[in-house]
């Protein structure tokens, strides 16, 4: 039997200030258990500062845990480098890789070097990607003169390019339109359905996209795992309570609602420019709704819009964490 | 099947190699920067050497130190500050990740950027020559070969290990190589013969590969001048350069070894800014 993809054992690494005074200590991942089998499409899901890349570095042999074990396709992240290495690759969000006065398929053939390919099942491989991600008719384009969302996908081929068994995504469709979103996603689930075996452990803190793509997802914050399950059975986590949207004219008082009783957490955005408060609520008793109106008037706002949702992602984060995201 | 870990690394080299060699055509300006403006340099030294009336060979002299200039700056520029470079815009994260010996990355920068730089030196000798009106009289061909070969290795070796340890000095690094240009210039005795320095000076300039590989190659191609202006026997100068192949070739592997496992325990190779 194959071993699992990656599997971590109390994964433990501080980050310590180069001097003193700059400051303390800083506990990026604190005892993560994971285990990912071969063949998942595995979400890591947190907010910035989460512990995600870390985790990251540490499984693409960048990083030494300060503590604990971490193993990829079997083999010890700190002795075995040497075998992980052949076997993952990585892609991260915002990448700027490569260089700007190579083409697009110079680049890519770069990398593939790296790897050891023969020049002409890298290149062969190549086209097939720039064609699946629309980037053929730029191939022999400059990589400086590409616009974002085109580098991102080049990135991602570069990922690809190289054949891994098991390869981490960190946050690839940062900043991207939805149309080259779009692309990544459904190249990403299509690589792991048709693959044999073929391992993603991607980092976002897009919910809708760890929603649609990931079979599993672990929820991250503060270098900890919160939960781990199905995107299904992590929203189960909140089924049993309510979950609600609130529009408001700008509310200065927000933490009245706190001891209103029936509010499990709630989270606010404030958006300064269109004077209005956003708020999110988990509720453990609907009937909190009529206080938790009267408490915002009573502050002197309007209420603009109320509705009641379906549980996602974010809401068992809101649960789990007791913040929302950004 | 799968190749041997030599071709893995075989091809690593020809892919780090294949930027530089491509830049050269593809960023025309370099004749411009790295060719007229190093001459003008040369001819300053030409010209004093002619107002002198110094020996005709001392202009001979100014140009192979001119063309020497170039695999200098490739050092100190494309190879020592380089590593910090591909740091800050990723690639190092990448280079490092990849399942082949590091030094295959670095020997990649270092054939791409000799073979780069090898053309540059190469037109600043033919205009030079062609400029001035110097005769250059090559005496033997085969150690003309042995001791340019020997510089280079010792030189692109010197590179590759200063390409780890600038990774220590960071943004500090673009003060190191200026702080390593003109005096080094001055050492190592590229605008005359560095026998003129003394030979205290002249030994400890030595460990730059540069100093000894231009002092063996002005007596080859003046070999009538050879034992007035050269410092040391030709066949001396390229078994100490041998040496210094060996030398910073192990000691670029240390401080490459050094330096990812600093990284990887500090996360400073991986993390921008750092």
């Amino acid at each position: 039997m194959k071993a699992a993809a990656v599997e971590t054992k109390s994964l433990t690494r501080v980050f310590h200030p180069k001097k003193k005074k700059e400051g303390k200590s800083v506990t990026a991942l604190e005892n993560v258990d994971l285990r990912i089998d071969r063949g998942e499409l595995f979400g890591l899901l947190g907010p910035n500062g989460a512990g995600k890349t870390t985790l990251l570095k540490i499984l693409s042999t960048l990083l030494l845990q300060t503590s604990g074990k971490a193993y990829v396709a079997g083999f010890d992240v700190e002795t075995q480098y040497h075998e992980i290495r052949k076997r993952i690759n990585m892609v991260s969000g915002g990448e700027i890789s490569g260089y700007g006065l190579l083409t697009v398929k110079e680049n890519l053939w770069m990398f593939t070097q790296f790897y050891g390919i023969k020049s002409s099942v890298a290149l062969q491989r190549i086209d097939e990607l720039l064609v699946r991600f629309g980037l053929l008719d730029k191939k022999d384009e400059k990589v400086r003169t590409l616009s974002t969302g085109q580098r991102q996908k080049m990135n991602v081929i570069r990922g690809f390019a190289t054949d891994p068994e098991i390869i981490f995504l960190d946050e690839p469709t940062l900043g991207l339109d939805v149309n080259a979103s779009r692309t990544i996603r459904d190249y990403i689930l299509e690589w792991v359905r048709e693959g044999e075996n073929k391992t993603v452990l991607l980092t976002t803190h897009y919910m809708a996209e760890a929603d649609q793509l990931c079979g599993r997802i672990a929820i991250i914050d503060d270098g900890r795992i919160l939960a781990c399950d199905t995107p299904e059975n992590l929203k189960k986590l909140v089924r049993t309570s309510t979950t609600l949207k609130l529009d408001t004219t700008f509310l200065n008082n927000k933490q009245v609602l706190n001891s209103v009783k029936g509010v499990e957490k709630f989270t606010y955005t404030d958006d300064a420019e269109r004077n209005m408060t956003s708020l999110r609520f988990v509720l453990d008793d609907e009937a909190a709704v009529s206080d938790i109106v009267s408490e915002i008037v009573a502050n002197g706002a309007r209420i603009l819009g109320l509705r009641k949702t379906e549980p996602t992602l974010e809401d068992v984060f809101i649960k789990l964490v007791g913040k929302g995201f950004e | 099947m799968t190749d041997s870990w030599v071709v893995m690394n075989l091809r690593a080299i020809k892919g780090r190699a294949y930027p530089r060699v491509i830049g050269s055509t593809r960023e025309p300006s370099w004749v411009f920067f790295e060719v007229a403006l190093p001459l003008l340099t040369v001819a300053a030294y030409a010209y004093i050497y002619k107002f002198m009336n110094a020996p005709a060979e001392f202009v001979g002299y100014v140009i192979l130190g001119g063309a020497m200039t170039a695999f200098w700056l490739n050092i100190l520029w494309a190879m020592a500050s380089q590593f910090y470079w591909e740091k800050e815009i990723g690639n190092l994260s990448l280079f490092l990740m990849a399942p082949i010996s590091r030094m295959s990355i670095l020997a990649g920068m270092a054939v791409g950027g000799l073979l780069a730089t090898t053309l540059r030196a190469t037109t600043t000798i033919v205009i030079g020559t062609v400029v001035f009106a110097i005769t250059l009289n090559l005496s033997d061909p085969a150690m003309l070969v042995v001791v340019f070969f020997l510089t280079m290795v010792s030189l692109y070796g010197m590179g590759m290990m200063f390409a780890s340890l600038y990774l220590l000095f960071g943004r500090e690094a673009y003060h190191m190589s200026n702080l390593m240009s003109e005096p080094v210039y001055l050492v190592s005795g590229f605008y005359f013969p560095v026998k003129a320095l003394g030979a205290f000076v002249a030994a400890g300039a030595s460990v730059i590969p540069i100093t000894l590989g231009l002092d063996a190659l002005r007596q080859l191609f003046y070999p009538s001048t050879s034992g007035k202006d050269g410092f040391l026997p030709v066949e001396i100068e390229a078994l100490v350069l041998a040496g210094l192949c060996v030398f910073f070739l192990i000691l670029s592997k240390y401080c490459l070894d050094y330096m990812e496992m600093l990284g990887k325990r500090t996360g400073r190779l991986t993390l921008r800014w750092q």
